[in-house]
Parts: structure tokens; sequence; C-alpha cells
């Protein structure tokens, strides 16, 4: 059944009337990013508005894959829970040339994790999650529909002026987060520009309604019968909505690309028939770019403003929602009086999250979109010989799916310890006797004490009993360790002794530029 | 190097006359196929050690047409 839009209510603004005091912090763009960080500061108190310039969730489904990491950042959110309900769980991707099967990935080979490798649900389900658990944060949250932002000036703090149905006003905050997508106006206003690649190809992008049974995997095809020499992608989500993407090559022309007369024929030959309804049409361009720097003095980039990639890999949305994760808890201190050294910090690590996103979506868009000549000799070399030799399979690039990166920590490490669980890695899941061990991480440092008794360290410890789990992914060949993990469940430092004056050294480095 | 650069065919001619048949009656699109697979074929089994990045200089550093 199609979804059922419904507008957000428009409420006249304070700043009408008259001057609103400066606020801690002013988000622009009610999509998942910014919901989520807004979600996050009122998490720790931290008040925050939230301008949008529109009074709607997101139109078609747009990101659709949420990651494991995504869905372990929602569900801290408060709708982790309601997306896996509602979301298509899949974990196997299978890649087609021609007819043939060549290449099958299964993401979450390994059980005792609470999230699933993947969901598949439509932003605006998300987005409307999230618009619901920001509403009960009534004192904290303060969303603004239908306020557009049309100029910014920033030095120390920033003043905003904004357009509304009853007129234009200003606003002061010390920090501004933009979070208004790819074609952010903020990125625009302030003059900066993105760097990196445009790839000449297109791409139509469908969700279609259609009854029958489709397994709950991702399907890549490259040349497929149906779509000569293209490429195309299949993911079912909930409702019985299926997500359709066909390559269309350079030379076509969006704007009758789009139109029904010329998608339905399409659609047609991809499922085999004509018993569907077209829910939703677009044409989009691969991009794989950044901005150099996302923090600008108080203004802050996060999520598609701050970088865009191809959407084959799913990190577009999931890329943004770990900018959220990187970036909640340090503004959440500085709003309330920490050193603003911190957010180089968060610049630091999400530029290095970007660019290997970017890498990873470059890759796959020269796999996918070769160029005339020897990118495309190779490519349809490797796709002949994956059908016939397994080694030529894993060189099939249809997409890595978004995995969080490892940042580059400098904290103590002791190479004894997985190297899964080494500093900069997201603290690795486990089930305990009464739940799941991700559920204890996060929000405030923990010091993890295994297979040994927590020390006093003047912040939250927790002993874990050596479960195999624990052992195999947090003790490896160690009798024991401790792991201090940061407010977003990064494993800051680990050791497998070490003194409390060791472990608070460590403890305070998270609050700084390191 | 880790990479044979030094003669290691006991039978040079014979294995420059078996690639040249595989090449026998190939179109030139068809022939550089053919090397693409093989390029790939190779590199696989040279595995991720030095070689493949050392036989990628050495093919890089003859320039075209050198006699």
């Amino acid at each position: 059944m199609p979804y059922d839009y419904r507008t957000f209510p428009y409420v006249a603004p304070p700043g009408l009337t008259a001057p609103e005091p400066r606020h801690k912090v002013v988000i622009v763009g009610a999509g998942p990013i910014g919901l989520a960080l807004a979600i996050d500061l009122a998490q720790y108190g931290v008040a925050s508005v939230v301008l949008d310039d529109n009074n709607v969730v997101s139109v078609g489904s747009r990101a659709i894959c949420w990651s494991k990491r995504s869905l372990e950042i929602l569900d801290r959110l408060g709708v982790g829970q309601k997306c896996v309900e509602k979301g298509v769980i899949w974990k196997v991707g299978r890649t087609l040339h021609r007819e043939n099967e060549v290449w099958t990935f299964d993401l979450q080979p390994d059980p005792g994790h609470k999230m699933p490798a993947f969901v598949n649900l439509q932003q605006y389900y998300v987005e409307e999650y999230l618009v619901a658990r920001a509403l009960e944060f009534p004192g904290l949250i303060d969303l603004r529909w239908k306020n557009k932002v049309t100029a910014v000036e920033s030095d120390t703090h920033v003043t905003l002026t904004i357009e509304t149905p009853d007129g234009a006003y200003l606003l002061e905050a010390d920090h501004l987060v933009a979070c208004d997508g790819a074609r952010s106006e903020i990125r625009g206003m302030m003059g900066l520009d993105f760097d990196g690649e445009l790839f000449e190809e297109r791409f139509l992008i469908a969700d279609i309604e259609m009854t029958g049974e489709f397994p709950s995997e991702r399907r890549f095809w490259f040349e497929p019968p149906f779509h000569a020499g293209q490429s195309a992608l299949l993911h079912k989500q909930p409702d019985n909505i299926y997500r359709i993407d066909l390559q269309l090559g350079w030379d076509a022309d969006p704007e009758v690309e789009r139109t029904p007369e010329k998608v339905i024929p399409r659609i047609e030959k991809a499922v085999g028939h004509r018993d569907f309804r077209l829910d939703w049409v677009s044409v989009y361009t691969f991009q794989c770019r950044r901005l150099a720097r996302f923090v600008h003095g108080p203004v802050l980039f996060c999520g598609d403003s701050a970088h865009v990639v191809s959407p084959f890999g799913a990190r577009g949305g999931n890329g943004g929602l770990q900018d959220v994760d990187a970036l909640g808890w340090r503004l959440a201190a500085v709003a309330k009086g920490a050193d603003p050294v911190v957010l180089n910090a968060y610049d630091r690590e999400r530029q290095h999250g970007a660019d290997e996103n970017l890498l990873n979506s470059s890759r796959t868009t020269r796999f996918m979109s070769p160029a005339a000549g020897a990118e495309r000799i190779f490519r349809d070399a490797v796709l002949a010989l994956a059908g016939k030799a397994s080694f030529a399979r894993p060189l099939v690039n249809s997409g890595r799916l978004s995995r969080p990166c490892v940042y580059p920590l400098a904290g103590p490490d002791d190479p004894a310890l997985p190297v899964d669980a080494r500093p900069g890695s997201v603290a690795p899941d486990a089930p305990l006797a009464d739940g799941w061990l991700i559920d204890h991480l996060g929000r405030e440092p923990v010091l993890l004490a295994i297979g040994q008794p927590a020390p006093a360290v003047g912040f939250a410890t927790l002993e874990l009993p050596v479960t195999p789990a624990v052992r195999t992914r947090y003790l490896g060949g160690a009798g024991k360790a401790l792991y201090l993990v940061r407010p977003d469940q990064i494993v800051a430092a680990r050791w497998v002794n070490a003194s409390p004056e060791a472990v608070a050294e460590a403890a305070a480095a998270i609050w700084r530029d390191a | 190097m880790s990479l044979i650069t030094t003669p290691n065919l006991s039978d040079p001619d014979g294995a420059y006359a078996a690639l040249l048949l595989a090449h026998k009656g190939l179109s030139e699109a068809e022939s550089q196929a053919l090397n693409a697979r093989l390029v790939l074929v190779l590199m696989n089994h040279l595995g991720d050690g030095p070689e493949f990045g050392e036989a990628l200089n050495l093919a890089r550093d003859v320039p075209d047409g050198a006699s």
C-alpha cells in the first residue's frame, strides 16, 4: 500500500514577534541526519532548534539500506527496534552477469549480535519514527517546519535569517549544524564547494508496488537479459514496495527517462509482468565528492551536506548516521562548556570515514560504469571469468556495503588482543545473560573489565563474564583485558593490564583533539 | 626485487608460440579481451606479494615502440 504522507504543522516561531535568546545549537534539515542529531543532543539534555524548509518526510524511498551500525545508533536514539520490526531483514547479496550468478556475499555469517546486518526500510519511515521520537523531548527539541534559512553570517557565533509563511526573522546560535543534504543551501551560502569526481552516468530509480514472493536479498545484475548492456539492482522493502535501479548511460535524457511511458516498459521487462503500480521515480547522477573540512568555525557539516557518494554500497545514509554518532556526544559536551577543540576530532575522524566511503564508492562506480577502453576491457574480463573461476568473483564489484570505518586512534593498545576490537573500532556486540552488550555501551565512557575485577576509575565500569563470544571478540588468546569504550561505542584504548592512572589518562584523552 | 626478471623458461620459443597460437584468428578486440583475462588469471596467481606491483612497473617502464 502506498505511504500516507502527512504534513507536520507549521507554528509561527517566537522570533517573529520578539528577538529570541541565542540558542546553543541550531540544526538545518529535518531529515534522518538532522533529526538523529537533535535526539542525540536531547538525550544529553542539550536543547536544539531544528529548521526545515518543508513540512513532510522524504518523498520516495531514497535511503533504504540501514546497516547494522546504523541500527545500533538508531537503537541508542530510541527507534532501532521500530526500524527492525518494520524493515525487511536481509544479509545475502546476489550478483548476476546476464543469467548466471557470479558472486554472492553473506554480510553477517557470525550470529550473536542484537542487530541484523541490514534492514531495508524506506527513508520516509525512518524520518517518521525519528520525528515521533523527537516529539518526546518537547523542552529540548524545537522542530520548526516551513522555516527556510535564506542567509548565514558566522564569526564567533552564527546569525541566520529565516523565512516563514508569516515573514522573516533572525536567529542566533553558538553552533549551526548543516544537515541539509547533498544540495545543502548552507554550504552554498558559505561559499563552500565539494572536491571530487562527478561520474558521467545516470541511473533511473523507482519504487514499485507489487505482490508476489521475492526472497529478502539484494539482487544486482550486470548486463541483464531485460536491460541489455546496462546494470540493474532490485531491493525488497516493506509494504510490498520494491526498489529498482536501472543504469541509463550518460546519453539518456533524464526528463524523458522519468516519464511513465518510458519507465513502465523497462520495469515490465525487469520484473517480467505488468502487475505493478509505479510509486515513485527519480533519475540521478553519480558523484563522489566531499568538503575539504566539515568544521568551519561555529558551522558544522554532517551527512550528505559534507560528502556525497554513489548509492551502491549504502554509504550515504549510513555514513551520515556515523557522522551523527561522532558528533553528538562532542557537541553536547561543548554546549555544556567543554573545550571546542574536541570538535576538531569530529572533523578529522569523519573525513577519514568519508574518504573510505568515497574510495569504495569510486571503485564500485568504475566497475559498474567503466570508461571505454581498458576500464571496460578489464571489467568485462572479470565478469567473463567469474562464471568459470572462483578467483574472479571477489573482483566483481556491485557495491561494497557500508561498514563502519576504523578510526586511526593513537590510544593504548595491546596486540595480544583481537584485531577486530582494536582502538578506533566499534566495540563488538555480544550476547549477555540479560540481553546484549551493546545496550550497556555508549552515551558515557565505560570501562569493560573482562576476566578481572573492575578497577576504581571514577567513571562507569562493567565486569563482563568470559562467554565464548566475549572470549572470541575481546580476548583472543589473552586471559583478561580492559577496554575503554567512548560515548559513541568506539574502543578508545585497551590493555591486558593497566593501572587506574593509565586508564584515567586514556579517558581524559577522549575529550581532547587527539 | 622478488619478481623473476632473468630467463625462467626452458623453452622460450615454445612458450612464445603458445601465446601467439592463443591469439590466432582473433579480432583485435577479442585479442584485447583475451589478454585482459590472462592478466587477471596471472595477477591472482602472483598473489598479494610485491611481484605484481614490480611486474606492473617493469611493463610500464618500457616505452612503446622501443627498438
